[in-house]
């Protein structure tokens, strides 16, 4: 019995030891998503480019598609946008959603780096941006042709990310007929 | 005289210098207002709440809050809303569910063990006891 006693620190510190350990790998900046599986919020506002009126409606598209928040206010977007370009390249939807952004400095901003979305929806007051919980542009979003999102990542989307986090699902989502 | 307009121009000052009042239809709703905005965590500024927090985002929410008042939702309805779009993360007293049922029963875990352990202790004292009562009879 008296040999138990002898052992148990040892638990105790190993136990204590494997916690802190793992917490070393946490990210205390990284929320939980509280919006994969859900569809895709209803809102009604305009595009960036055309001021056309635009719903949740209009964006289920036949194939899935990104949903990148950005602004010119948002200095990681300036480091993340030759990869969206190139995404757009490779022939990947990318929506825009300009978050809180004014429209003139966003549509200069797409005429001097290269415009890699299909159409950007302009929130202006962020309402869009509050209902999918955004706290930190940029963040992608992958959205399958249902409307339901299924992947995010709040942070710059790189090479490494997208291989990593997104490549994968995607492709399975899009190899997918109904 | 002098002293006066002294005593008027810190008087101005903070009222120049205060955030726009907010106004509710229920005299109720303010109380409420203040005690919500102080139960919810900051989502991009760690270890605020939103009371304290000037994040734009921050700012966002508390509006919400006050909309989602003015619509009559109770205070449990307004955390689960705003939970539902930026996880349960905000809520700084989250519900017994799939993710804090371990840390809630590990305590309790702990403490049934510690009194198996004490208890089957006494038992085994008593047994070695009687056993040597046995013998020096």
């Amino acid at each position: 019995m008296r040999k138990i006693f002898l052992i148990f620190p040892l638990i105790l510190f190993i136990t204590i030891t494997i916690f802190l350990y793992k917490g070393l790998e946490n990210d205390p900046s990284h929320l939980p998503s509280a919006l994969i599986g859900k569809n895709l919020p209803q809102f009604e506002l305009e595009t960036l480019l055309d001021r056309e009126q635009i719903t949740d409606k209009d964006i289920l598209l036949d194939e899935p598609f990104l949903l990148n928040v950005w602004a010119t206010w948002c200095y990681a977007c300036r480091l993340e946008h030759a990869m969206l370009n190139e995404l757009a390249t490779e022939g990947i939807i990318i929506v825009g959603l300009n978050y809180k952004d004014d429209r003139n400095l966003a549509n200069d901003w797409l005429n001097q780096r290269g415009n890699p979305y299909l159409f950007s929806i302009f929130d202006s007051n962020g309402s869009l941006g509050f209902d999918l919980g955004v706290y930190g542009a940029p963040e992608t979003y992958l959205v399958d042709r249902k409307g339901v999102i299924r992947h995010k990542r709040v942070g710059i989307v790189d090479e490494h990310i997208w291989l990593s986090e997104f490549q994968e699902l995607y492709l399975s989502l899009k190899g997918q007929n109904e | 005289m002098k002293k006066f307009t002294f005593f008027l121009t810190f008087v101005f000052s903070v009222h120049l210098n205060a955030e726009k009042l907010i106004e509710f239809s229920d005299v109720t709703y303010l109380e409420r207002y203040q005690k919500l905005i102080k139960e919810l965590r900051c989502p991009k500024c760690q270890n605020q709440n939103i009371a304290d927090s000037n994040s734009p985002i921050s700012k966002d929410l508390r509006k919400e809050i006050t909309i989602l008042l003015e619509r009559g939702l109770d205070d449990d309805q307004i955390k689960i809303e705003l939970a539902s779009r930026y996880s349960d993360f905000i809520l700084y007293d989250p519900k017994f569910g799939k993710q804090t049922y371990f840390l809630w029963l590990t305590p309790l875990l702990i403490f049934l063990f510690g009194f198996w352990f004490i208890f089957s202790m006494f038992v085994k004292r008593e047994v070695n006891q009687a056993k040597q009562e046995d013998k020096h009879q």
